[in-house]
């Protein structure tokens, strides 16, 4: 029973730092820049949320299977065969939960005042700076907030990892698949414990969210930084 | 010498100006509306012009037909913003001492001291708060602070004052002058508060719907102020 757990907390963790780093590239452009196209590419990074994930299962397996351009290319230059290893549930659970991080990732990086990031530049900072010591700290409760519903998302991620990281116990069997595999063979008490660790890890998850943005979140916003109440007003 | 000559053409608004201003306060006057924090944005370099020149004491920071295009970091350009734009997660230390490199943190290389310039501006008492714990003369102060720590060559305030009540506008506008005497590098102010130019102005820059105007107001003649050309 702790395989799949311990497998399945992995994965979801591999996802979110995966999520995180292309979210907040894509997310900032997307919060910044205009360009042609830009109504298109903004629905195609929500469509995961949308489509049932044996869709997108299905059009990973065609990019990363053996036969797929990305597949292939592993296969052929580094003899690497992602198909049905953790790998594969990784970037299963990545595609599926990134629009999560997308959305609060995008919308805090709007809230952050552009006047700011300017008084950073008259003050002689790089791009860089600005975005490491301005930008992303005052957009952080946003891409936190992301980043955990990310890990919820992925933790319970079942259909798409089926189809491209298959059943394979200690491998690939996360949660989700494990409660399904236990349930077809009739073993009703593995899949009860299952069901019970997973509802109290993302109830725990999301409770803590709830009651982070409900409490730290607004004395953040309020005092500036991470102060509570503002005593000089 | 601050010699500016920019055009640039808005969505039915079109800002075409140039002037020359050598030292002093030089005061950006006009309604709202009239260009005055575009051509702000243009000398810090925040925004570029469709086409012109800018240049500071001999230092081509834009020119169209030469294709020069300093960006705002390497101007050495104050800036106050209207809205102060401090740095709400940092302490007010931190927001002050934000444009200073670290290799200069040790007190080399720079004139000032982090300390003098925030006892001149009387908040070397609040470094430790917050930007949402200061009242809107205090966040004035230290957002004249940050600026004036970098040792910019020329300083812009865009409606500094216009946040404040009464009694903190009075006081704030005598300080301004003084720090301007007293760090002697030209001052360049917007403000569509008459009572404020008259008050500050060495040299006054008139503007109405993105062009110079060469009216001289009573008050102004009756000081000998001039306007700037």
């Amino acid at each position: 029973m702790l395989e799949p757990i311990l497998l399945s907390l992995k994965v979801a963790l591999a996802a979110v730092i995966v999520d995180f780093f292309v979210g907040i590239v894509i997310a900032r452009t997307m919060a910044r820049k205009e360009f042609p196209g830009k109504n298109a590419m903004e629905s195609l990074i929500i469509l995961p949320m949308v489509l049932p994930p044996t869709v997108l299962g299905y059009g990973l397996l065609i990019l990363l299977g053996k036969r797929g351009p990305v597949g292939n290319f592993l296969l052929e230059t580094f003899d690497f065969q992602l198909i049905f290893t953790w790998w594969a549930a990784v970037i299963a659970s990545a595609v599926v939960s990134f629009p999560l991080m997308y959305q609060s990732a995008k919308a805090a990086f709007a809230g952050v005042d552009v006047t700011l990031e300017q008084a950073a530049r008259t003050l002689g900072a790089r791009e860089m700076r600005i975005f490491l010591t301005v930008t992303l700290p005052l957009a952080w409760p946003g891409i936190l907030a992301g980043l955990v519903l990310c890990f919820a998302r992925a933790l319970g991620e079942f259909g798409a990892t089926l189809m491209v990281a298959g059943n394979i116990p200690g491998k690939t069997q996360t949660i989700p698949l494990a409660i399904y595999f236990a349930v077809e063979s009739g073993d009703t008490d593995g899949a009860r414990n299952l069901v019970l660790v997973i509802t109290l890890l993302s109830f725990a998850t999301v409770f803590w969210l709830n009651w982070w943005s409900r409490n730290k979140l607004q004395a953040w916003k309020k005092g500036g930084g991470c102060r509570a109440e503002s005593e000089h007003q | 010498m601050l010699k500016v000559s920019i055009n640039k053409v808005f969505p039915g608004f079109r800002v075409d100006i140039s002037f020359e201003f050598e030292r002093g306060f030089l005061v950006l006057f006009g309604p709202s509306g009239s260009g005055k924090s575009t051509v702000l944005n243009c000398i810090s370099g925040l925004q570029q012009p469709d086409t012109g020149c800018i240049s500071l004491n001999g230092k081509l920071f834009y020119s169209s037909s030469e294709g020069v295009a300093i960006p705002a970091r390497i101007r050495r350009i104050g800036y106050v913003f209207q809205d102060y734009a401090l740095f709400p997660h940092m302490t007010v230390k931190n927001n002050v001492m934000y444009g200073i490199p670290d290799r200069c943190k040790k007190g080399k290389g720079y004139r000032v001291g982090a300390l003098d310039v925030l006892k001149t501006l009387k908040i070397d008492h609040l470094q430790d708060r917050y930007s949402g714990q200061l009242s809107g003369g205090e966040k004035q102060r230290v957002a004249l602070a940050r600026a004036l720590m970098v040792e910019p060559d020329l300083l812009l305030l865009d409606e500094p004052l216009s946040a404040l009540d009464h009694i903190n506008r009075k006081n704030l506008q005598m300080e301004l002058k003084q720090l301007q005497r007293a760090w002697d590098i030209p001052f360049v102010m917007v403000t569509h508060s008459r009572r404020e130019m008259e008050m500050l102005a060495d040299e006054i820059l008139f503007l109405e719907q993105g062009k110079k105007r060469t009216y001289v107001f009573p008050a102004v003649r009756s000081r000998g102020l001039n306007l700037a050309y």
